[in-house]
């Protein structure tokens, strides 16, 4: 098992080399001058050229890149030109923001597109495998930053059971001492039930927001695959010698099936984490994805840079742990490792 | 006896097509829907700006933010322009950056795929590289990366919707062409002299045209849906340009104070076009590729 979660850790490394080479190219060439860009307006070709030589621009391109290996290694993307603040401290700060509506979200879509999936399998053809369907097709259809403001103005202005959408946390109240960073998790380690209570009101919006959006794949794919097992001689088998409909379908189908759903998770998650980006600009959400709108705006590079560069490791890292989780839940796996 | 033999011959190429398509259609009315759908947003694309009843750039600030009226069946917005006018103009741009992001994808997935599915060897592992690398994106953070480094211009929220979308293209193209590559007819195009490329543009690429519109049509949505959010976070299209997700942008701070209806109408249009090309893909596939039904 060891020796094959580290054979699974060594593939990334060419696919990591390939997302830094692209994050590297994506600033140096760009069709302008990056010198004229960071010299700003009232500029002169002497600042200029003393920008190229400080930046290290002067240089061949393959040594530029071996410098941004280093600043890498080093934990340095750079600064950012609007606060002057090194990028890396405020990625970090904001990533807690960021992952919790992410995974916020994906825990209330699981939670309802497995179920979903599986009674639409079991019952193929009834009202709930036509629910199922059309679900399916309009979640994939609605652009997640209309869905968002759809559910504000009906649970905000209309109704008024949710807070207004600006931020993690009403102003009334003070963050929980940082442990994790997930508010509910400190708020709750803390005692402070009323923080809880005023941070989840908060959530729920944009993680139900995500959730729609990621309910159709999820769903859709547990009814494809729970259906090909229903169909298959073991479960049969199983029906066959009377075992209960709880334990077939459970214990003997959706064991078998949920192999194809966790790879579909892997998507998910590209879509969630692109989608992040949006949901946190509706609903003023201090994450990392409205660090980078806010630098995409004001053309500051370096910032967006080292978000493209976050999320696509923590991307890559997911998928990783989505391989190692197959071996955990399917053994076949592991003995082809 | 020639109308016999006429009448009785089965029916192939496009008459078998065309009575395949009735058939599908008739199976499924909502692919219909689908496609009358398709038609109407065809007409507000191509003569739209000829036929609203207002300026989609005019500005009556005494008429501003006013509720869909029968002068106003969408509203007006902050500056008093009438969003009916701006929704069905706004088909046009919206629709251009779409296919224009699918027609290039085809052009360089199709093309690449095909290349590394018939010639293999190191092509197919350049390519292989190439699109694994964007598929270790995730999708939408890379697209936004793309229009930054380049240039934040309409012409490269159409480049970065169809660089995201290659590896798709790729894959299908690349295992199209991977089967038919010893396939009777290319061994007999060999045989008689045929070069390489001419095999690949000639036989191969003929051959995989078919499925590779099928994945247009199903990509069409998604590529709506990428560059309206790039433009809803103030990306490529700028105001006062009449353009879905930037208007469903402009309308966010409005539903706070209940005027909903700034954001929603361009946001139902974005969502009924989204919807009516996922449908017409999903009816375009089970048409010209029946096996992969779902």
């Amino acid at each position: 098992m060891f020796v094959s979660i580290l054979r699974r850790f060594v593939t990334i490394i060419p696919t990591l080399i390939g997302v830094i080479i692209v994050t590297f190219l994506l600033t140096r060439v760009l069709p302008g001058d990056p010198a004229v860009y960071f010299a700003g307006p009232a500029a002169t070709p002497e600042s200029i050229a003393d920008i190229r030589k400080s930046l290290g621009l002067d240089q061949p391109l393959p040594v530029q890149f071996l410098h941004y290996v280093d600043d890498l290694a080093h934990g340095n993307l750079g600064n950012s030109l609007a606060t002057g603040q090194p990028v890396v401290n405020e990625l970090i700060s904001r990533l807690p923001a960021s992952a919790e509506l992410t995974l916020f979200g994906l825990i209330i879509s699981v939670l309802i597109a497995i179920p979903l999936g599986i009674l639409a399998a079991v019952k193929q053809g009834s009202w709930i495998d036509h629910t199922c369907r059309v679900v399916a097709t309009a979640g994939v259809s609605l652009p997640v930053f209309f869905t968002g403001l759809l559910l504000v103005y009906v649970f905000y202005f209309l109704l008024g059971w949710a807070p207004a959408p600006l931020g993690r946390l009403d102003v009334f109240f003070t963050a929980p001492p940082q442990v994790t960073g997930f508010y509910l998790i400190d708020s709750l380690t803390a005692g402070d039930f009323q923080t809880f209570r005023a941070s989840l009101s908060q959530l729920i919006l944009p993680g139900a927001t995500l959730a729609i959006f990621s309910i159709a794949p999820i769903a859709r794919m547990t009814r494809a695959s729970m259906l090909a097992v229903l169909a298959s001689d073991y479960v049969r088998t199983a029906r066959a010698s009377g075992l209960s409909p709880y334990t077939v379908i459970i214990t003997y189908a959706f064991r078998n099936a949920v192999l194809p759903v966790i790879t579909t998770l892997g998507m998910v998650f590209s879509f969630l984490l692109g989608a992040n980006v949006l949901v946190e600009k509706v609903f003023a959400w201090p994450g990392i994805g409205s660090f980078a709108v806010e630098a995409l705006i004001a053309s500051d590079f370096a910032p967006v840079q080292g978000f493209v560069l976050t999320m696509a490791v923590l991307y890559v890292m997911l998928n990783l742990l989505i391989d190692i989780s197959y071996g955990i839940i399917d053994p076949r796996v592991r003995l082809e490792a | 006896m020639t109308d016999i033999a006429a009448t009785t011959r089965p029916a192939t190429g496009l008459a078998a097509l065309i009575r395949h398509a009735r058939y599908v259609i008739g199976e499924n009315p909502v692919t219909g829907l689908a496609f009358a759908l398709f038609i109407l947003i065809l007409i507000a694309a191509l003569i739209g700006p000829w036929i609203v009843p207002h300026d989609p750039l005019a500005s009556d600030t005494a008429a501003a933010l006013k509720p869909p009226s029968a002068g106003h069946w969408f509203g007006t917005d902050q500056l008093g322009r009438d969003i009916f006018s701006r929704v069905v103009v706004a088909t046009q741009l919206d629709f251009t950056i779409a296919i224009a992001s699918v027609v290039l994808v085809f052009l360089m997935g199709g093309l690449a795929g095909v290349a590394a599915g018939y010639f293999g060897g190191w092509t197919d592992r350049i390519v292989g590289r190439i699109a694994d690398t964007i598929m270790a994106f995730p999708l939408f953070v890379l697209a936004m990366g793309i229009v930054a480094a380049l240039g934040n211009t309409v012409q490269n929220i159409v480049l970065a919707t169809a660089i995201i979308n290659f590896p798709l293209y790729v894959r299908v193209a690349r295992a199209e062409a991977n089967v038919r590559r010893e396939a009777g007819f290319v061994e007999a195009a060999r045989l008689s002299g045929n070069s390489e490329w001419r095999i690949v543009t000639l036989q191969i690429l003929p051959n995989v045209f078919p499925i590779l519109v099928v994945q247009m049509s199903l990509t069409m949505g998604y590529a709506i849906l990428n560059a309206a959010g790039l433009s809803f976070i103030g990306l490529g299209v700028r105001p006062p340009t009449p353009e879905w997700g930037i208007m469903v942008a402009e309308g966010a701070a409005n539903i706070i104070s209940g005027e909903w209806w700034i954001a929603f109408f361009p946001g139902v249009a974005l969502m009924v076009a989204v919807f009516c090309f996922n449908l017409l893909g999903d009816g375009l596939r089970d048409i010209v590729d029946p096996r992969r039904r779902t």
